[in-house]
């Protein structure tokens, strides 16, 4: 117990993150709004994309533009120095892909709502089992 | 840092549950806003400041646009 304690405490971020993951999987499940299923993937994706941000991230280490780069005198790049960008530009991505996911669930659901006058999935169900 | 990261990570898990525990879809409209804010700001404290850019304009901005149109356009009401 003493041993596991200082491993819970080094890697808090990670333990946050598989918070945040599980109360959108909560929404996704539980709720009953369309809406609000929404937001739990929202927030789902978020979290992934939280996670491998952090997995960039370096202590004492700065933004990835290499310094002194015009001013050439020849020194050598430390990897250390800088923090990984490589997850940035794939995170960049996913956000714009997840606000198109959420742009089109909406015209869906207010397509949904023209149709049978509701958002919630139980009444739904009852109405397509009419 | 550690401490700027765990504050900000604790705001962004009370809007997460508040934005899912209200009854108004506006409000969650607004708490959802106010989440992808913070997640702009914990992006830009781990000094993915390109990422935290978009969150930013894409995330805050065009989402919220997107769910408060949805909402005047459905209903406010929910029932959990």
């Amino acid at each position: 117990m003493t041993d596991l304690l200082p491993l819970i405490v080094a890697k808090y971020n990670y333990w946050l993150y598989v918070i945040l993951m599980m109360i959108g999987l909560y929404a996704m499940i539980a709720k009953n709004n369309l809406i609000k299923k929404l937001v739990g993937m929202n927030i789902f994706q978020t979290a992934i994309i939280l996670f491998y941000v952090s997995i960039g991230y370096k202590v004492d280490a700065t933004l990835p533009i290499i310094q002194g780069a015009h001013g050439g005198q020849g020194a050598a790049i430390q990897a250390a120095d800088y923090i990984n960008p490589l997850p940035h530009v794939l995170m960049l991505t996913a956000i714009v892909v997840s606000v198109a996911t959420f742009g089109v669930a909406m015209a869906l659901a207010v397509r949904i709502y023209q149709r049978y006058q509701t958002l919630e999935e139980d009444e739904l169900r009852m109405r397509l089992s009419e | 840092m550690l401490w700027i990261d765990l504050i900000v990570l604790t705001f962004v898990i009370f809007c997460a549950i508040a934005a899912i525990t209200v009854k108004d879809l506006l409000a969650t409209a607004i708490l959802f806003g106010a989440y992808s804010f913070m997640m702009c700001l914990l992006w830009a404290v781990m000094g993915a400041v390109d990422v935290a850019f978009t969150e930013a304009s894409v995330g805050a901005g065009v989402s919220t646009v997107f769910f408060v149109a949805a909402v005047f356009r459905t209903s406010r009401r929910t029932k959990d």
